[in-house]
């Protein structure tokens, strides 16, 4: 019965009566494809290609720019603005750690553990997506507050003396500190850990934990060896969806955080939207599509699952 | 030591309940603090019960008609999103052709970039084009990104499904068009479906590429950004709390729609 379910291969071998439709349909892929395929190259290729050609550029606003091969742009952008760069790497980084170590255990939960909540819990992950993300982010200005509940137990915790010392958070305060920032990308790309992670552990035969305990494994062992590997592809995804995103951020850090955490989506935006700088931020958003694609390169190679669409 | 023994077996489950909790906390200040009377222009901190807002949702200048512009947007780029993004899938997953690979990338692409790169080249191009920023580039853009969500979501459920069903649609004497409105749609449909709420959502609530390609056009995210710097109304709160219990009150119902048809069926 297996063949039933099994997808047989796109094109079943050619038959006599079939003859027809095929030639008939030789080019309805094409059809199909054009109209959205049109519009990814011009409004999302084709817009890559000025930019590398705005990045190259020198000139004014007024008197208009002109392609002179600058590549000295880069060389300037990289020099002022590493620290930036360097900034958006660790504290997207941070965060994605952070994404999975709290992600798991839900996900985990909902997977197995649930029984008839389950679709609960999964709507409750699911609906704040509903409400505008940037009020959410508001959100955590009331929670971090100055005189606020989690203020006040850090320091009585004299948990805000080890974040001081390490440089996380600065006086008696969280919100403008790096710690703030971090918490509220961890926050907004948390369901983007999740739903992965969920996937790939719900395709888990229950019979293979069964199996491993069988063979006397203990619950962690069993995890370890069995559950945690074979969840991988979530993990992998998991991590891709939430570094990305929280890499190339600005709202976190413009909301939370202060003229020391700005990230390089700050730097971006405000070269491009307020300073009208043109060729800077077009090599700025370069550099960081580069350095992005490259990781999730290495990263996909590294971890071996390529089919991740 | 039995507490602790009921502690290790109940770990993940309280460590989940932590992480929902975590995701969820920033909710429940919005909904508390809708019902707020802030001293000064920003509504950070808790002063006394009121249910002023409630009573007069759209009484801050604007807020409203972004509120509307965004839906206007979000809608018109869910169908747009949705058919370009159908079409595409059908055409992968039934059919043979050249490019292939070229095609999934250009599909893959655009989710794997961050969005600040997408919106910044996708500004220049405007730039360079001379186009005036508004309504039509931000629903340009925001069928640019949403496409590959459908495209993804569409795939997967098309190509779980059986394609001997439409050779039976075909051997009864269905013609091409009969066939896929009445066996292949159905089937695609709830594929669609998730592809079209995705798009929905990310369409309504996008800032970064909005904020670059909008002009001086205000969107629903970009007044609340907006009011950051100027000052927060209460009213912002009202209208998330609302968003967040009729998406939770949608989806509840259709659950229970779902089931009680289940049970009829058995």
């Amino acid at each position: 019965m297996s063949t039933l379910t099994e997808a047989p291969p796109p094109l079943a071998p050619a038959t006599p009566e079939k003859k027809p439709a095929r030639r008939r349909g030789r080019f309805t892929p094409y059809w199909l494809l054009l109209p959205g395929m049109l519009w990814l190259i011009v409004f999302f290729a084709l817009p890559m290609i000025y930019q590398a050609s705005t990045s190259v550029q020198q000139g004014s606003l007024e008197e208009g720019y002109k392609v002179t091969w600058h590549f000295a742009t880069y060389w300037d952008a990289l020099a002022a603005y590493w620290p930036q760069f360097l900034r958006s790497v660790s504290y997207a980084a941070a965060a994605t750690v952070l994404c999975l170590l709290l992600g798991y255990p839900l996900a985990y939960l909902i997977a197995f553990r649930a029984g008839r909540w389950k679709n609960l819990i999964m709507i409750l992950v699911i609906a704040p997506f509903f409400t505008s993300f940037l009020i959410r982010t508001l959100a955590w200005k009331t929670i971090l507050a100055d005189n606020g509940v989690v203020v006040h137990t850090l320091n009585s915790l004299h948990l805000l003396d080890l974040t001081n010392w390490l440089g996380w958070t600065a006086g008696d305060r969280v919100l403008a500190t790096p710690l703030a920032v971090v918490c509220g990308l961890t926050y907004n790309f948390l369901p983007f850990m999740i739903l992965p992670l969920y996937t790939s552990l719900e395709r888990i035969d229950g019979r293979l934990h069964e199996a491993a305990g069988d063979l006397y494994a203990r619950p962690w062992t069993t995890f370890r060896k069995v559950t945690f590997p074979l969840s991988m592809p979530g993990v992998v995804s998991g991590t891709l969806l939430t570094f990305i995103p929280a890499a190339g951020d600005y709202v976190n850090a413009e909301l939370l955080g202060s003229t020391d955490t700005r990230m390089i989506g700050n730097v971006i935006q405000t070269q491009f939207l307020r300073i009208l700088d043109y060729p800077t931020a077009a090599a700025l958003s370069f550099i960081l599509m580069a350095a992005i694609l490259a990781m999730v390169t290495l990263y996909i190679r590294r971890s071996g699952t390529e089919d991740l669409v | 030591m039995p507490f602790v023994n009921w502690l290790k077996r109940r770990l993940v489950v309280i460590a989940g309940l932590l992480t929902l909790a975590y995701l969820l906390l920033p909710n429940v200040v919005v909904t508390v603090f809708s019902f707020n009377k802030p001293k000064g222009r920003f509504n950070y901190e808790w002063q006394r019960f009121s249910t002023d807002a409630w009573k007069d949702p759209c009484g801050v200048a604007d807020m409203c008609g972004s509120l509307s512009l965004s839906l206007q947007i979000a809608l018109w780029a869910t169908v747009g999103a949705t058919v370009l993004g159908t079409m595409i899938s059908f055409a992968l997953v039934r059919y043979r052709f050249r490019a292939r690979g070229a095609v999934n990338s250009l599909i893959f692409l655009p989710m794997a970039m961050p969005e600040v790169v997408m919106a910044a080249s996708l500004l220049t191009l405007f730039l360079n084009m001379g186009a005036q920023l508004g309504f039509w580039t931000i629903l340009i853009a925001h069928i640019m990104f949403c496409l590959s969500f459908v495209v993804t979501a569409v795939k997967a459920r098309v190509m779980s499904m059986d394609p001997r069903l439409e050779e039976a649609a075909r051997d009864l004497y269905a013609g091409p068009v009969q066939t896929f409105l009445r066996v292949t749609l159905p089937i695609a449909a709830p594929g669609i479906a998730a592809g079209a709420l995705l798009s929905f959502a990310l369409s309504f609530d996008d800032f970064i590429i909005t904020n670059f390609n909008a002009g001086s056009t205000v969107t629903f995210p970009m007044f609340v950004w907006g009011s950051a710097q100027r000052g927060t109304p209460v009213q912002i709160n009202v209208i998330g709390t609302a968003m967040f219990l009729v998406a939770v009150l949608l989806v509840l119902s259709s659950m229970v729609i779902t089931h009680r048809r289940n049970k009829q069926k058995a």
